[in-house]
């Protein structure tokens, strides 16, 4: 079980100095130094010395360090989490990045049969929206006339009044399709006779993967335990929550005027003040928002201009049915088209597909399908909006009011977290490990409450998964969802989502036990709207004997 | 204590206004119906009916054990153009007393007192107005008539030749007549207003006064926003659009676009997280300071011209809106802010905002005594906190007098140059 950590870390060193190689960073390091010759400080006889004293006062190592950073946490999250925790360094079980020598599709998921039932669920997926493309009539891509492009870009920044006929478009799939398909997960090489033992997983998910107990839930969460001060939680015994809170600022003003993502991280595990949160998580995700990112964006918006994609009704519709009839969100429903119809155009979110499970589909050009020369990703970016979509970035907008900034940050929680709850794989915080997590965590900790359920017909994981796939956007109250979304980019992880399903049931076990069919249970947990997820979490983790 | 509430009796009640936020409220603290002409202790009224138990003529005297929702002459405050004319009266006052908060910037502007959008009354201040307008041809002005609500009768207008058609058309045909019915303000329209997500919005808050001398009163937690369902473009090809330029619901819900799930509305919670995250926890606090400062100084305004009589209480909808440079202005003050619920969040707000008003004006749900004039204790706020108890601060103030004789003055100006956040907690509570 234990690799050799050398071995390792040497590899991954090799992997990010490459990966590194390509970047703009590079570039612009490389031109620095250039530059840094004609300082009179630099000197012949201690070049290299002087140079990298140079680059370290100006500021360029603390971006080389981050952008290291932002690789580490790309390639997986358990390592990036115990680099600032270094005695963990040792004894995490990190699976390796893989040698040179192993195919890629073991980087996308080292599980036969979870790539295999990722490959159905697409095929599926595929199906469902050919089959709507050829109902509608309507080809998956057009060029619009000038005319038509006139008119977008005029009403660019309304686009939320404009109301076209969108009945005939359904969602391509709902969180409970997808519900289905992993409950019937199984994995071959595992015996799941009939002899039943106390062990025995009840819940919905099948499948023998690896997920953390208490203890080690514990142990991960450290800085939420009860004795460690936390924004938003105003009971702590030690420190009057003011004095915290301004102490809490000052140290957050000290981690930006440092630019230091690996701090910033670790800050915000106790969470932001709502003053620093923008900045904190564009500096933990290595978002700086230079001329040619706003370009970028610019350059995807003409896209969205000249060419009209079926996924763009797909995204319409989304964020008609949800965003657009959100006490919290309705608000901001222009911008939401305006960052994800720029996302459906963007090819550089196909990168992610090298460790993510899923594959981008493929669309042929009329009269050339099969032919590999003629194949293009659809969309463009290689992600399908589903039912719901659109709450992945509703949340973002109260963060950032410039829309390029809020798309390269939407774009990199994507790519960083959120592409996980809606693809099947084997990772942590993928969306099996978490739906295993909830259930685990309920049947051990609760198992009152989970047996009623599961009596009743009410399967927790029934009335808790569309909360983790949505990453419990659309259900927390805004504040609290953002004091969540810190703890996920604090762990790199989203684990916390299924600690957190799980905390709302111990939380409503009271009432839970009392109801009699899913329908009340339902109806028990339909408004998440005045909980505090601090003091829930810290409770279910820390407060309850186990 | 049970023994005691059933001896007292129960508060026999009456409503003009057949709203359920009301009725559900009187009815769950076992209150009794009866009907106007019978012996009653509480009366919800319309401001029509106001009139008419004030009146010289009818000459309804209450007793001690009676009470109603609106001052006699509520207008003072909730009618635009007494309100603009009592703000003005209050700021020439406290010029003349050298006070300190009619201090004035190079400009001639007040510097704590510069609220309201530069108002006058048609059509006798016509010709002011015209001067001013001519300062700044481009400016944009709203007419609204002065005795209407939710957004009945106005319009705007960015021409000369407009208001003169207006005045043909109007039944007036004249500027002498002076009948207040067809009377007019005029105002300068907002134009750089926050956006939020590309739209406009108005603030609306719940205030309640218990008393005008001494000045009670309490502010509402939970106000909203109100957006507009169009986007705002300030250009005047779209003057025309009500929907742009109009936040009332009344107007809104004639739109396409009303939504029926939120009407709009945003909760005053949610504008402090995005004003907070996208500009700053300081200037965040320091505009809703000023929110509380303009709302305490309007009533100041008209507390010397307030009929304080003991009978009454009064829950007002201050209408604000917020400039992109987070500025408030106070557009207009109502007397009877709808109780209608647009949406099941809106009918629980209000069901609440009656619950906590009652609980304020009828302690204990007890037959009321007007002598009575002790301020609730906290746990009966319910979701109101005070906003200014003149009463308290004046002991503050003679507290601190007593113990810093340094001469030094300490005016309100004084501590919130120094600290808008503290002069709140020194004062104001």
């Amino acid at each position: 079980m234990l690799a050799a950590p050398d071995g390792g870390l040497s590899l991954t060193i090799a992997q990010i100095v490459e990966r590194l190689k390509g970047s703009g960073l590079h570039a612009q390091l490389e031109r620095q130094a250039r530059l840094s010759l004609h300082n009179p400080e630099i000197k012949l006889q201690s070049l290299k010395e002087d140079i990298k004293e140079f680059l370290k006062t100006s500021g360029w190592e603390k971006k080389l360090q981050n952008a290291v950073y932002r690789e580490i946490s790309m390639v997986d999250s358990d390592i990036a989490s115990s680099w600032t925790v270094k005695s963990r360094f040792i004894k995490s079980r990190f699976p390796l990045p893989c040698p040179p020598s192993v195919p890629p599709e073991h980087m996308k998921e080292s599980l036969a049969y979870m790539r295999k039932a990722q490959g159905n669920w697409e095929k599926r997926i595929l199906k469902s929206l050919n089959s709507m493309c050829t109902e509608l009539g309507i080809p998956l891509s057009q060029k619009r006339s000038p005319n038509e492009q006139k008119e977008l870009l005029n009403k660019w920044n309304e686009m939320g009044t404009d109301e076209p006929d969108l009945s005939h478009f359904r969602p391509v799939y709902a969180p409970k399709d997808f519900l289905e398909v992993l409950m019937n997960l199984r994995n071959p090489n595992y015996d799941t006779s009939e002899q039943s033992n106390f062990r025995n997983h009840l819940g919905l998910i099948q499948v023998p993967l690896n997920v953390k107990d208490i203890p080690e839930l514990k142990e991960y969460f450290s800085e939420l335990d009860l004795n460690i001060g936390q924004m938003d939680i105003d009971d702590s015994a030690h420190v009057p929550p003011e004095l915290f809170e301004n102490e809490h600022v000052r140290i957050g003003q000290k981690v930006l005027m440092e630019q230091d993502s690996a701090a910033a991280q670790q800050y915000v595990r106790q969470g932001c003040p709502n003053s620093l949160r923008a900045e904190l998580w564009a500096l933990i995700l290595n978002i700086s928002s230079q001329p040619e990112d706003i370009l970028y964006y610019e350059q995807l918006k003409s896209n969205v201009i000249q060419h009209d994609l079926l996924v763009d009704s797909l995204i319409y519709k989304d964020v008609k049915l949800t965003a657009s009839n959100d006490d919290y969100y309705f608000v901001f429903e222009d911008y939401l088209y305006q960052v994800l119809l720029c996302f459906s155009r963007d090819t550089s979110v196909l990168e992610h597909f090298v460790y993510n499970s899923a594959t981008p589909p493929k669309s042929y050009i009329r009269g050339k399908l099969g032919m590999e020369q003629y194949a293009v990703f659809y969309p463009p970016n290689g992600v399908i909006p589903f039912h719901g979509f659109s709450m992945y970035v509703a949340p973002l907008c109260f963060l950032y009011n410039e829309p390029s900034k809020l798309y390269q940050i939407f774009r990199e929680i994507y790519v960083r977290y959120f592409f996980r709850l809606h693809s099947i794989s084997s990772h942590s915080s993928g969306i099996v490990s978490l739906c295993l997590l909830f259930e685990s965590l309920l049947q051990t900790h609760l198992p009152q409450l989970f047996y009623h359920l599961r009596e009743i017909g009410a399967q927790p994981l029934r009335i808790s998964f569309k909360w983790m796939v949505r990453a419990f956007s659309g259900y927390l109250a805004t504040d609290q969802l953002l004091l969540l979304w810190d703890r996920i980019l604090g762990y790199n992880s989203l684990e916390i989502l299924a600690v957190l399903a799980a905390a709302v049931f111990a939380f409503r076990a009271g009432n839970l036990m009392e109801v009699t069919s899913l329908a009340a249970a339902e109806a028990v947990l339909a408004d998440l709207s005045t909980l505090k997820v601090m003091p829930l979490l810290q409770i279910f983790l820390f407060a309850t004997g186990s | 204590m049970n023994v005691i509430t059933i001896m007292a009796g129960k508060v026999k009640w009456v409503t003009d206004i057949e709203k359920s936020v009301l009725i559900n409220n009187f009815e769950k603290r076992g209150w009794i119906p009866v009907s106007e002409n019978e012996d009653w202790n509480f009366y919800w009224m319309s401001v029509q009916t106001i009139r008419n138990v004030f009146s010289v003529e009818t000459g309804y005297r209450l007793s001690d054990d009676q009470i109603v929702n609106h001052f006699p002459n509520h207008y003072e405050l909730t009618r635009k153009d007494l309100m603009v004319k009592n703000i003005k009266r209050y700021r020439k006052e406290l010029e003349k007393e050298g006070s300190p908060l009619a201090e004035k910037d190079e400009n001639g502007k007040y510097l704590y007192l510069d609220f309201v959008p530069v108002t006058f009354m048609l059509p006798a201040d016509y010709n002011l107005f015209v001067e001013e307008f001519r300062k700044n041809p481009s400016s944009t002005w709203i007419m609204k008539p002065c005795g209407k609500a939710q957004g009945k009768g106005i319009f705007l207008i960015n021409k000369l030749s407009q208001i003169k058609k207006w005045s043909r058309d109007s039944k007036t045909s004249t500027f002498v007549s002076q009948s207040s019915k067809e009377a007019y303000v005029i105002s300068l329209y907002i134009s750089n207003p926050l956006l939020i997500g590309g739209k406009k919005f108005d603030l609306r808050l719940y205030v309640l006064v218990s008393t005008y001398r001494p000045l009670r009163c309490y502010m509402y937690k939970l106000g909203f926003c109100r957006f507009c369902t169009v986007k705002y473009t300030p250009s005047t090809s779209e003057l025309d659009n009500m929907f742009v330029h109009l936040t009332n619901v009344a107007i809104q819900k004639h739109g396409d676009d009303y939504n029926h799930i939120h009407g709009g509305k945003w909760t005053v919670n949610n504008l402090r997280l995005y004003l907070e995250s996208t500009r700053g926890k300081d200037v965040t606090n320091k505009l809703f300071d000023e929110i509380h400062w303009i709302i305490v100084q309007s009533l100041k305004a008209v507390a010397p011209v307030m009929n304080n009589d003991k009978h009454c209480f009064e829950c007002y909808g201050y209408d604000i809106i917020i400039d992109d440079k987070l500025k408030p202005w106070l557009i207009e003050v109502n007397a009877s802010p709808s109780l209608t619920s647009s949406t099941a969040n809106d009918r629980i707000l209000k069901y609440n905002l009656i619950n906590d008003t009652l609980n304020i004006a009828v302690p204990n749900g007890e037959i009321p005594d007007c002598k009575w004039n002790k301020p609730p204790p906290k746990e009966a706020l319910g979701n109101y906190e005070i906003l200014y108890d003149e009463e308290m601060a004046q002991s503050e103030m003679s507290e601190r007098d007593l113990r810093s004789r340094s001469g030094q003055s300490v005016g309100f100006k004084g501590n919130r140059a120094r600290d808008p956040g503290k002069a709140g907690s020194l004062t104001w509570k």
